[in-house]
């Protein structure tokens, strides 16, 4: 049976690639089993969507700014 | 000699490229610039630097324009040349990130793991990762970013590249691959570590229930 260091390593891998059919059924079969890495598994999309917003995300400083001609170019 | 075929003159193909939006729109541009400064302050450390190498990589960029025809292709080359100006400075500095770090790292990197399993493969009672239900409503505060900053921080450098090269950078896996010369498996690797390191600094900092029931206000 699948222990927690390989199906964390494949909650994580999922995210670059499709992973194998047995892979899958013993990843599900694990998860279905252990809350931990349930609740690791959750927290891959988590960190993904969180990743995502940071990066994108200077306009909790900037503030909306939605002007319309284009002299907000800053220097 | 009737061959006389007229190609070029006109150029067939000169005129805009269908979209070339690229470095002149001024949004794809804003974004663009924040993600090479956090992609840049995080292996700099040092924001007047950080400044610095984005602006060479952006004018640079600018010059050879018109090659770009698609934004995702544009922003990949921006990218690597702000990598190499990066690499560049790190050199100045005595610093460089050897490219093959594994050595040293790989004794880090299996105590970090010892940290968190046991010997049979299974979570330390302690490290078990927890439910993120909580206080999850206020994770676009300033403080939650402040604490996930410090956690993007946390990561040893190679590991805080590839992270953001696929996260914050979106690229896929062949592209970063190629970029830094990676082996597939090697790529998947550092991946996780980096994720399961910001998870648990995420959990300890943030997500933590009894740390945070102490601190809503």
């Amino acid at each position: 049976m699948m222990d927690c260091k390989q199906a964390t390593r494949l909650l994580s891998e999922q995210q670059e690639r499709n992973l194998s059919r047995r892979e899958k059924l013993a990843l599900k079969f694990h998860v279905f089993m252990c809350k931990a890495c349930r609740n690791f598994g959750r927290q891959m999309g988590t960190l993904r969507d969180l990743a995502r917003s940071y990066a994108k995300g200077e306009d909790r400083i900037r503030g909306h700014e939605q002007s319309k001609d284009s002299n907000t170019q800053d220097e | 000699m009737t061959e006389s075929v007229r190609v070029g003159q006109n150029g067939i193909e000169t005129g805009r490229t269908p979209q070339a939006q690229t470095l002149q729109d001024v949004q794809f541009l804003t974004e663009l610039r924040q993600q090479m400064l956090k992609f840049a302050r995080l292996q700099l450390r040092d924001d007047d630097q950080a400044e610095d190498a984005v602006q060479e990589a952006l004018a640079g960029a600018l010059k050879n324009e018109d090659s770009f025809k698609r934004q995702a292709a544009l922003r990949t080359w921006v990218f690597s040349i702000l990598k190499y100006k990066i690499a560049d400075i790190l050199r100045y500095r005595q610093r460089v990130i050897a490219t093959s770090e594994l050595g040293d790292d790989e004794y880090r990197e299996q105590a970090f793991m010892d940290g968190l399993f046991n010997s049979g493969g299974h979570w330390h009672k302690a490290e078990r990762p927890s439910s993120w239900t909580g206080p999850q409503g206020g994770v676009h505060s300033d403080h939650f970013w402040r604490v996930f900053d410090a956690c993007l921080n946390g990561l040893p450098e190679k590991q805080a590249r590839v992270f953001m090269m696929r996260e914050f950078i979106e690229l896929e896996s062949e592209e970063i691959c190629e970029q830094l010369t990676l082996s597939t498996s090697n790529l998947h690797v550092t991946l996780y570590r980096a994720r399961l390191r910001l998870r648990e600094c995420l959990e300890n900092g943030w997500f933590d229930p009894s740390t945070a029931e102490d601190a809503t206000p």
